[in-house]
């Protein structure tokens, strides 16, 4: 394949302690490719936020490497190169708003890698826009809505041109609504501007839209590829302690029951729909 | 929920405007000034000025009441004792102990007077000027002291963040008291000390969330690569203009003024 390697993960292991028993990351091998939209599951304590944390040098592997772009972490000058290259979406909207206004909280990230302040009102601007969050530039935190917070945390993020978003659990603590003004806008930046998007989720429906899924247990890498080859097989994901999308659920029962032939493929709602309704006619 | 922090009232005046370092150091500079002045001319020069500001501010005279309002007891209590404790010129009332003498009433009007200047110049500093601006105006201000290494940039960015928290906060206290109260905890009756011990189930959450909140915000900041001062752009900049000179100009004539005016 003649996919751009972005991230580069190499035999890294991890434990929050040096005397701990346990491993919180063991043996991890993956690459990143640029542009895709990569979704990391896995139950709470699988790992996959510690993964997610090693990647912009926030926790330092113990063993192993981690490249950005042929920069690796370990290398103090190219960390804050790294950190602005992978933006960083995290959990609760409350905790990552760190100006009075949503001006400020987009210009923050800016003011850090010192972007001179003409190019900062313009890229202000710009990445308000890009999330739809225009009209709301001067508003202070406490009147927003989660979802709101959320996209105001990726301005902040785009404005600095980063070439991945990392979601952190970013949709977890949101309503729907606001859950799918945020994939949405992950979406377009994807599409649009080729941003790669490392989405960290414990939401197999949220997992099944991504181009690449991983699948972690206990610090490791137990399942990696398309989302639909990995729902071909959906038995061990329960184990795993996941909750598996409707989607296939109900494929999985409409199997069991024994007299609707399905194909594999089927796996997202609409495909499932189409097949469904047409599933007579071939008759 | 709608809190306002501080006591800020939005307005266009030339006051709201003015650049807020100039604003910090003209009241700085007047609160010392006061003290210069000890006639009645004297006085009625800084009550002048101080009228003059509330006016150009167009702030309305409740909210000037309301930040005095907390200070109005300690001005009383300074009024009394030096009424009652002065003792010069002729007596006007005595009962054996007690006297009032004309001095003695002067003298506790000057005080009340110059104490009621202070709270009123530097109420009408935060009715008119947003906190995150006075912030960064003492950020700017204390630059100089950064040389001996002060940490004004890291005191200023606690401020803004504690700012930016209150309302967080406050809405987390809420949230807690409710649940607190769901499962009958009386915050509002009951004798002194069980309303003092219910304070206690209110606290301890809260600071464990607070510590929890400071832990996120950290790796937050962080990763949008914060690291100190150091190579920092700024995207408030403050606007020094003609009416910033001129106060500063204006505010420091007081000062030859008020001594010609001494008696």
């Amino acid at each position: 394949m003649d996919k751009e390697t972005i991230i580069t993960i190499d035999n890294v292991w991890f434990r929050y302690a040096d005397d701990a028993e346990d491993w919180a990351l063991q043996d991890i091998h993956l690459d990143v490719y640029s542009g895709e939209w990569l979704a990391i599951t896995g139950h709470n304590g699988s790992g996959k936020s510690t993964l997610a944390k090693c990647l912009n040098g926030l926790l330092m592997p113990e063993k192993g490497e981690i490249k950005v772009r042929d920069n690796a972490i370990t290398d103090a000058n190219a960390l804050w190169e790294i950190r602005r290259l992978v933006g960083m979406v995290f959990q609760n909207p409350d905790n990552q708003f760190v100006g009075t206004t949503v001006r400020d909280d987009v210009a923050f990230g800016m003011e850090n890698h010192g972007i001179e302040r003409g190019d900062m009102l313009k890229r202000l601007e710009a990445s308000l826009k890009a999330v739809d969050m225009q009209e709301f530039a001067e508003r202070e935190p406490h009147r927003l809505s989660g979802g709101q917070k959320q996209r105001v945390a990726i301005a902040g993020i785009i404005a600095l041109e980063p070439a991945i978003v990392i979601l952190d659990e970013a949709t977890s603590m949101l309503d729907p609504r606001g859950k799918k003004d945020v994939l949405d806008v992950m979406r377009r930046l994807n599409e649009e501007k080729g941003i790669t998007v490392i989405s960290i989720t414990h939401d197999l429906e949220e997992a099944s839209s991504a181009d690449r899924m991983v699948v972690m247990d206990r610090g490791k890498v137990v399942r990696e590829g398309q989302p639909s080859h990995i729902f071909m097989e959906p038995e061990g994901l329960v184990e795993l302690g996941l909750d598996l999308p409707f989607t296939v659920k109900l494929r999985q029962a409409l199997k069991e029951h024994g007299h609707i032939q399905l194909s594999d493929k089927a796996f997202t709602q609409k495909e499932l729909v189409d097949e469904l309704w047409t599933l007579s006619s071939k008759i | 929920m709608n809190i306002i922090i501080g006591q800020y009232v939005p307005g266009q005046s030339v006051i709201h405007r003015m650049d807020p370092r100039s604003k910090l150091i003209a009241v700085f500079a007047f609160v010392i000034i006061v003290f210069i002045a000890n006639s009645w001319l004297s006085y009625a020069v800084l009550a002048a000025v101080t009228c003059a500001a509330i006016l150009l501010s167009q702030v309305q005279l409740r909210f000037i009441y309301r930040g005095l309002r907390p200070i109005l007891f300690v001005i009383i209590l300074t009024f009394l004792l030096n009424a009652f404790f002065t003792r010069s010129g002729h007596e006007l009332f005595g009962y054996g102990w007690f006297q009032l003498t004309t001095g003695g009433l002067r003298q506790a009007a000057l005080i009340s007077i110059r104490l009621l200047m202070i709270v009123i110049s530097t109420t009408l500093l935060t009715l008119t000027t947003t906190p995150i601006d006075i912030t960064d105006g003492l950020e700017s201000l204390l630059g100089p002291l950064k040389k001996i290494r002060f940490p004004v940039h890291e005191f200023a960015l606690m401020m803004s963040i504690s700012l930016r928290f209150i309302p967080t906060l406050m809405e987390e206290t809420e949230k807690i008291m409710k649940a607190q109260a769901a499962r009958g905890v009386e915050f509002s009756s009951g004798p002194l000390l069980q309303r003092i011990k219910a304070i206690l189930p209110l606290l301890i959450p809260l600071f464990i969330s607070a510590f929890r909140r400071a832990e996120d915000l950290a790796m937050a900041m962080e990763a949008r690569g914060y690291r100190g001062d150091e190579g920092r752009t700024k995207l408030r900049v403050f606007h020094w203009g003609l009416r910033d000179t001129s106060l500063l100009i204006l505010i420091f004539l007081l000062i030859p003024v008020l001594w010609l005016l001494r008696s």
